[in-house]
Order: C-alpha cells, then structure tokens, then sequence
C-alpha cells in the first residue's frame, strides 16, 4: 500500500459524492432527453440536495436518523476499500451492512408504505446478493486475489474470461441502481402505489443523507465496472465503464417494472446461467 | 489430568448435589454455585493451557482397567436406562429398542474381542478442546443461571406439566458433565458413552413437558440419534475386528489420514450428522423446541449439535482431499441452502432460530469436509461465534416470551421501544449471527476463500461457495426482516415495566458481552485457539501447512467497522438530533398517531402492515422433502462409495 491509493481513498471520501452527483445529473438529462424534454441542470442534483438540508427535518422516530448515519457510513466503507485496493469481498459485505441500515431506518419509521418498501427493498437484496459475491469470486480465480490493487495489475484478458460474470453484474446493476424494471422498493414518482417507498418517512436533512450516501453508491458501482476493464488502463477502461453505467439509463426507460417474485426469480436465474456457468468454465478458458 | 476429572466430576457431583436440595431456594443458589465454579474451571483450565500444543494422559493400567470396566458397566447401564424408557413408545417407534439392542451388542462385542487394541492415552486436550471447554462450560453455565427463574415463570404458566425440576437440573449438569467428556477423551470407546449420555439427556429435556407431542419428539431425537450412535458403534467394531487400522484412539485415528482411516471416519460422521442435526437427519431439532427455552438454547448452542460438529471437525483432516469429504461438505452445502430458504417462511422466533441452528451447522460441516487448514479455521471460529450469538438469542426469546407474552416476531414489534434493553440485546445477538464486521461473516470470508482453493475434482469448490453464495442472501433476509420488527416505531404502546428477572439478566448481559467481546477479540481467539491447531496438525503431515492469514488491513478495516458500530450510537447518545417528531405517512389523515387514519368517506381505518413471508414462493414441505432426500441419497453415497 502506498502514498497513491490512500491519495484515491481519501479522495473518494472527499470527492466520490461529487462524481456520483455528476453522474445522477446526467442521468436526468439523458432519461430527459430519451423523453424528448429538456431536462434539469447537470448540477441539479446537488442543487436538490443544498435545499433539502435547508428544509425542516420531520421524522417519526429519532432513531431513524442514526440508521441513516450507518447507511451511509457503510457505504463510504465500502468505497473507501475499493480505492485504497483493499479487498473487494469485504467491500461487498460493507455494501450489505449499508443496505441493511437503510432499510432498518425505513422500518423503524412503520409506516405501510415504509414498510412495504423496504420488505421490497430486503428482497431485491436477496436478489442480487448471489451475483455480487460471485463478482469477486470469479476475481479471485482469475487473479489469484481478492484484493482490487492486484484485479487492477491482472491480465487485460480478465474480461473476456469474465463475460458471463459482466453480464450478471450488469443486471443486477439495474437493480443497485433503483433502475425500472426493478425500481419496487422505490418508485420514481410520487403518485404511484407505493407513494416513495423505502423513503417515504424520510425528509430533509435525513433525506439529504439518503441522496448524498446514493451519490456514494453510484462512484462505487461505476468504480465496480471499472474493475472488469482496469487492467486495459485508463484510457480504454474509465470510457467503456461509462457507456455502460449509463446503459442503464437506456434500460430504465424501456421497461416496465416487474413483480418482486419474478425479479427474484429471474435475478437468480441469470446468477445461475450466467454467472455460475462462466465460473465452471473460467479452467477451460485460462 | 485433574482439571479434566475436576470438570467431569464436578458437573456430574453438581447435578445429585442439586437434585437432592431440599428445598427451591437451596437448590437455586446451588445451580448457580455449581454453575459458576463450572465456568471458572473452564477459564482457569483455558488460562493454563493458552496457545499451548496438545497433551495427552496416560493412566497407570491399574485405573485404566477399572475405568474401563466401569465404561463397560455404565454402557449397559444406559442401555437399559433406554429400554426403560422405551415402555412408551408407539408401535411405529418399536426401531427405537432394536437400534439400542444393536449398538449394544456391537460395542459389547468389540470390548470383549480377543484382541482389544491398547489404549496408551485415553484423556487429551489441544487448543480446539480448550475452546469447546469455554463454550461449554462458560455458555453451558449462562445458561442453567438462566434456567433457574425461567423454570420457576414456566411452571407458573404451565400448570399442568408436572414438576420435576429436580431431576430437570440433574440433566442440564449431566449434559455438561458428559459434553466434557466427548472432548476431552481421546479413547473412542469412553467417547461413545459419554456421546450415548447426551443422547439420553436430550430425550429426557426434550420430553420434560410430558404431553404427547414433547414425548413423540423426545422418542424422534432417540431414534435418529441412535442411528448415528448404531454407526458409530459400527466404525468401533470395525476398528478392532476390520482390516487394516487397529486402534480406539482418537488422535491414531486422524493420524492415520484418509488412505487407512477413511471408512471408520465416514461412519462416525454418519453420527455427527444426526447429531448435528443436518438433512435428513434435522427434524429432531425441530421437534426439539417443544421443549422449555433453556433447554433448547443448551441443545443449540453449546451441547448436543456442537459435539456433532466438533467430532467432525476433529476428523476433518482425514476427509482432507477425498471424495467422501466433498460429499459430507455437499450434505452440509444442501441443508445450509434448504434450512436458510425454509426460515425465511417461520413466524415462530424459536423455529427461526432452530432453522438458523442448522442451516449454521451446515456451513460447518461444509468446512469440515474441505478439510484444509483455511476450512477448519472457519469452522472453529464458526463454532464460538455460533454458540455465543445463539444462546443468547434463544435466552433472549425466552425471556422476552415472558415478558411480551409471545414468541411471534410480529409480536416483537417495536421492542426497541418496549423494551430497549431487551430490543439491544438481541440485535447485537441478530448482528453477530450474520453480519460484518461480526465473526460470522469473517467465517464465511475464509470459507469462500478455502473452498475455491479445493482441488479434489473439476468445479468442487466452486460448487460449495456458489451454495454459499446463494444460501446467504435468505439468511440477509430473514435476520434484517427480524431486526425490522424490533426496531419498528410500535403504532400502540402498550406498556411493558415488569423488570427482567435478575439471573435472566445476568445471563444475558453476560451473553451480550461475551458476544461483543469475542468479535472484537477474534485475532487472540485465532492466535490462541486456532492455529495452534492447524499448526500442529500441519506438523503432522495430516494438512497443508498454508497458513490462513487475513490481511492487516482488513482487521483494521473491520476493526474500523465494529468502532463505528459502538461509537455512532454513543453519539447520538450524547448529542441527539432535535428534530420534530410526527407519526407516519398514512395517505389520509391521522386519527390516533400512527395507528388509524381517516380514509375516504370518513371512516376510521385502522393500520395492519406484517412482515414478508414468502410461503407462496418457498415450499417449505417440498423444499424439505427434496432436501432430506438429497442429503439421503448423498449419505448413502459417501457410507457406499468409501465401503466399496
């Protein structure tokens, strides 16, 4: 471990909100313009974000607060071991924890909608769960490790012998990112079934946090992306990266959402076919 | 030598001393004395053997042949004690008294075969006994101090089981009694009696109720346990009348590795099965929770399915490499994915709990086929992880049950506002069942890593950590759905002031600490109780010396974790946030706080949300069914393929 990756760690901490803030901002634009509208200022995002904080908190119990506050410092854990390479299966289980903590503080508010969400929000976790530890594991058995600084020093070969394993993850990518079709524990709009879900009870400074720890979230997924491409260098793997995080936005505006049964059933199909299946060749391949 | 009889004897003196008191109060301060003294022994016994390497006890041959002869007596003895019992059974149980009747007679005949292998050491200790000894001793001790009010709230409530306290408590210190004996004896004959006395005891506990459903499910955790004691039984007889290996030790027979010994371990893992409760074995656990909470939490967490899961491991080196030990981690592979899936659909705290129990131990075994140094560090750190955390969640519910008046999780809701001190308490036991930075997750981290490192066949491990994989997420589940209930904003309150009785308390405070304690500490407890161990067996030959290390920065990493996870409440603690406090979001508006709402037409509508549970989609008989029959056809496949 040197001066460089504690620089990056640090920086993530500092920054990593920024760039996940950019990236939710062009997010907006681009799902605007898929909708022939205009859509907000990149920065809007951040704008929100400043005005939330200006607003008066309402909350149903103080304690949900505090759940908030492990929300989101698990997922700056999470993030600050990816950047120093550090290891990338610990990474996952921070990820967990700071899943859990959100949906504990959307528990604790008890309210139907609250309640509803985050059941919804548990079982997308269950979801993905599988296919987000494979990820590290087919690391490991391409590069010997499950450290990110020795994922980053592998064989520029790593992402063809991962395929199957890149494609399960871009799946449940959707799901990370709270993308339609399996957008069930929050939906987008404040009409729909569910009101806001998972973040129903939560309002400003708490729902500022929320904001800020998905800002997070966005740099560690990006960065997780990144991973499969890292050992091509920068140049060809921070663009290829992009294309496909913002794939996502394509996605979202093409499909409908899905029941949580069929998103779980289809979650762990694609593990399977996909993820599973690449792992039992990768000795074939190497 | 003498703590090792102090610790067996002493138990075993505890439990008369306790049954002849004459009255409740004498006989309250005499279990917690005797409990107490137990769990100093164990420290004391731990304090003088820390991080040291195995030694073994020899006795002179004029004792030796009296134990022996008192082994052989107390065998027939038990025998009978069961055939005793079985006058109650039912026609479809009548395999009970023949299991008993055969592994009798195969253990008579291998005692008085002409030639009986000599017994140089029958008595033992290494690190990983000093840790079963903590656990048994100090959780085992928690517990009967925990037993002592809830026994007396449980006949309050149950006026109709008869009163047998008395002899209750003789059991609870004969299972320890005997629970010392199964890890310290390296002479196998002497382990199988004491292995047979706690089949006994959880007969008895399990049916102490004695209404006809405890006594069916007694009679079940009988039979199927005997079928493991018929096979351990088998591999005695076969280590002294078979080919090849010829001894009644222990350590000879792990030394001995996978090319002599393989067929007796196999057999003897057939009994850790059944005792360890794994598929197809398991519904005697289940049935098990018939029984009052202390002693579910002991059959749980510190006795019967641990000396399941430490014999295992114990002969873990011997499956190291080997297809038998890829199909017994397959057995605890297929339970851990089934158990985990059923739990999600359980309502009952208890039954939650008891699937986790299994699902947990099918992790173990997993680790304990793979058989490397990495396999059985996570299995080790698995077994106190598992037995701190789940004592005090069954102690927990127990108590809670007597309070609240349920054992529903939904019931629970809320609790962290009923009950905060309660609520704390199970959610560091919730915590430490599953979660980072806590032990459990720093097991399945070496195990992922130990499995893909496996090299028996194309795929195995893989095989193993994709089961992992996919068995972990419903464990995420159903323990965040729990939590989710405890830490609810209850929409009524109603009040709950009855303090927790004082030696409830003491165990579970203990319990919480000791949780807490041994997360933080686990470098020292895989310092002192761990490698040692594997060290040792790897200067054996048995296992590859590779010395399973976690990198600096991810102990500090967790370290930084379990900081935050003390100090952000502290904080808050100190300096809550003043914000304005509302009930919840009920689209209409709220009559009485968050309970009822005026909805369209003006009507009062009152508020129901429960949690998930999903019985359409998880077919828990199907699920079971397929389970116990792949873990069937696996058993008879390992017992098959090793005889063949």
């Amino acid at each position: 471990m040197n001066t460089p990756t504690w620089l990056l760690a640090f920086g993530f901490i500092l920054l990593g909100p920024l760039v996940g803030a950019l990236l939710a901002g062009l997010d907006r634009r681009l799902t605007a313009r898929m909708q022939s509208r205009q859509g907000p200022p990149l920065l809007q995002p951040i704008y929100d974000v400043l005005k939330l904080f200006e607003k008066d908190t309402l909350v149903v119990t103080g304690l949900q607060t505090l759940y908030l506050w492990g929300f989101l410092f698990f997922m700056v854990v999470s993030g600050f071991i990816i950047f120093l390479g550090g290891d990338l299966l610990l990474s996952v289980f921070a990820l967990t924890v700071s899943g859990i903590f959100l949906c504990l503080a959307a528990y604790s508010t008890n309210s139907p909608y609250s309640n509803v969400g985050s059941s919804r929000e548990l079982m997308l976790m269950m979801a993905y769960e599988p296919m987000l530890i494979l990820v590290p594991l087919g690391f490991y058995l391409v590069a010997d490790s499950f450290r990110v600084s020795d994922i980053v020093a592998g064989s520029p070969w790593q992402v063809l012998q991962l395929s199957g394993i890149l494609i399960g993850f871009l799946f449940v990518l959707t799901i990370k990112l709270r993308k339609s079709p399996f957008d069930l524990s929050s939906s987008h709009h404040g009409h729909q079934e569910l009101v806001k879900g998972i973040t129903t009870d939560f309002s400003g400074s708490d729902l500022a946090l929320v904001e800020i720890a998905h800002w997070y979230e966005n740099t560690i997924l990006l960065a997780w992306l990144y991973l499969f491409f890292a050992p091509l260098g920068l140049a060809v793997a921070l663009p290829l990266a992009f294309v496909l995080f913002f794939a996502e936005v394509l996605v979202d505006n093409t499909h409908a959402r899905l029941k949580w049964s069929s998103t779980l059933k289809a979650s762990w199909l694609v593990t399977i076919v996909f993820g599973v299946t690449n792992l039992m060749l990768l000795p074939l391949m190497t | 030598m003498y703590s090792i009889s102090f610790l067996i004897g002493f138990s075993l003196l505890a439990g008369f001393a306790v049954a002849a008191s004459p009255d409740v109060e004498t006989r309250s301060r005499r279990v917690r004395l005797s409990a107490s003294v137990i769990a100093l022994a164990s420290v004391l016994l731990a304090l003088f053997h820390l991080a040291s390497g195995p030694e073994f006890f020899a006795l002179s041959p004029g004792v030796l042949h009296v134990l022996d002869w008192m082994f052989t007596i107390g065998g027939v003895g038990l025998a009978l004690v069961l055939l005793y019992f079985c006058r109650r059974i039912v026609a479809r149980e009548w395999y009970i008294p023949v299991l008993v009747v055969l592994q009798t007679g195969l253990m008579l005949s291998a005692e008085f075969a002409e030639v009986t292998p000599e017994v140089a050491h029958p008595f033992y200790i290494d690190s990983f006994t000093v840790l079963m000894t903590l656990i048994v001793g100090v959780v085992g001790g928690l517990i009967c101090i925990h037993a002592i009010r809830y026994m007396q709230d449980y006949h309050a409530h149950e006026k109709t089981v008869p009163n047998r306290q008395a002899a209750f408590y003789f059991m609870l210190f004969l299972f320890l009694a005997s629970m010392f004996g199964i890890v310290f004896s390296n002479h196998l004959l002497w382990l199988f009696f004491f292995w047979e006395v706690t089949t006994l005891c959880s007969f008895w506990l399990i049916a102490y109720s004695g209404t006809d459903e405890a006594v069916r499910n007694g009679f079940r955790a009988l039979g199927l346990n005997l079928i493991g004691g018929v096979s351990f039984a088998a591999a005695i007889a076969w280590l002294t009348f078979g080919p090849g290996l010829h001894t009644w030790e222990l350590d000879q027979l792990i030394a001995a590795g996978s090319a002599m010994a393989l067929i007796p371990a196999v057999l003897i893992a057939v009994a850790g099965l059944a005792k360890s409760a794994q598929l197809p074995f398991s519904s005697w656990l289940l049935g098990a929770m018939v029984a009052p909470t202390p002693v579910s939490a002991l059959l749980h967490s510190s006795t019967m399915v641990k000396a399941g899961v430490f014999l295992l491991v114990k002969l873990s080196p011997v499956f190291y490499d080997t297809y038998a030990g890829l199909l017994l981690s397959l057995i605890g592979g297929v339970t851990f994915l089934v158990t985990s899936l059923v739990a999600v659909n359980q309502r009952n705290a208890k039954l939650v709990l008891a699937y986790s129990t299994i699902a947990n131990l099918g992790l173990i075994v997993m680790c304990a086929g793979v058989g490397t140094a990495g396999a059985m560090w996570a299995a080790i750190l698995l077994i106190l992880f598992h037995a701190v955390a789940k004592a005090l969640m069954f102690l927990a519910v127990g108590t809670t049950e007597h309070l609240i008046g349920s054992r529903d999780i939904e019931d629970m809701e809320g609790l962290v506002y009923r009950r905060p001190a309660m609520a704390a308490m199970m959610l560091v036991g919730i915590l430490g069942m599953f979660l980072a930075p806590f032990g459990m997750l720093l097991s399945k981290y070496t195990s992922f890593q130990a499995f893909l490192s496996m090299d028996v066949m194309l795929g195995d491990g893989l095989m193993l950590a994709t089961i992992l994989a996919f068995g972990s997420a419903p464990t995420l589940f159903f323990w965040s759905k729990w939590m989710g209930k405890l830490v609810a904003m209850p929409r009524r309150l109603p009040p709950g002031t009855d303090p927790i009785p004082r030696d409830e308390a003491i165990a579970l405070v203990s319990l919480t600490l000791i949780t807490y304690v041994a997360c933080a500490l686990f470098p020292l407890a895989d310092k002192v109780f761990v490698i040692p161990y594997t060290d040792y067996l790897g200067a054996l030959g048995l296992i590859p010396v590779v010395a399973a290390s976690i990198p600096w920065d991810n102990i500090a990493i967790m370290s930084l974790m379990l900081a935050g996870l003390f100090l952000m409440p502290l904080a808050f603690w100190l300096r809550p946030p003043r914000h304005a406090e509302v009930s919840g979001y009920l689209s209409g508006a709220n009559v009485s706080g968050s309970a009822s709402y005026r909805g369209a037409m003006g009507v009062e509508r009152v508020v129901e949300s429960r949690g998930y549970y999903l019985s359409g989609f998880i077919r828990e008989d199907i699920m079971m069914r397929y389970g116990m029959l792949g873990a069937g056809v696996l058993i008879v496949v390992m017992v098959g393929g090793v005889a063949l």
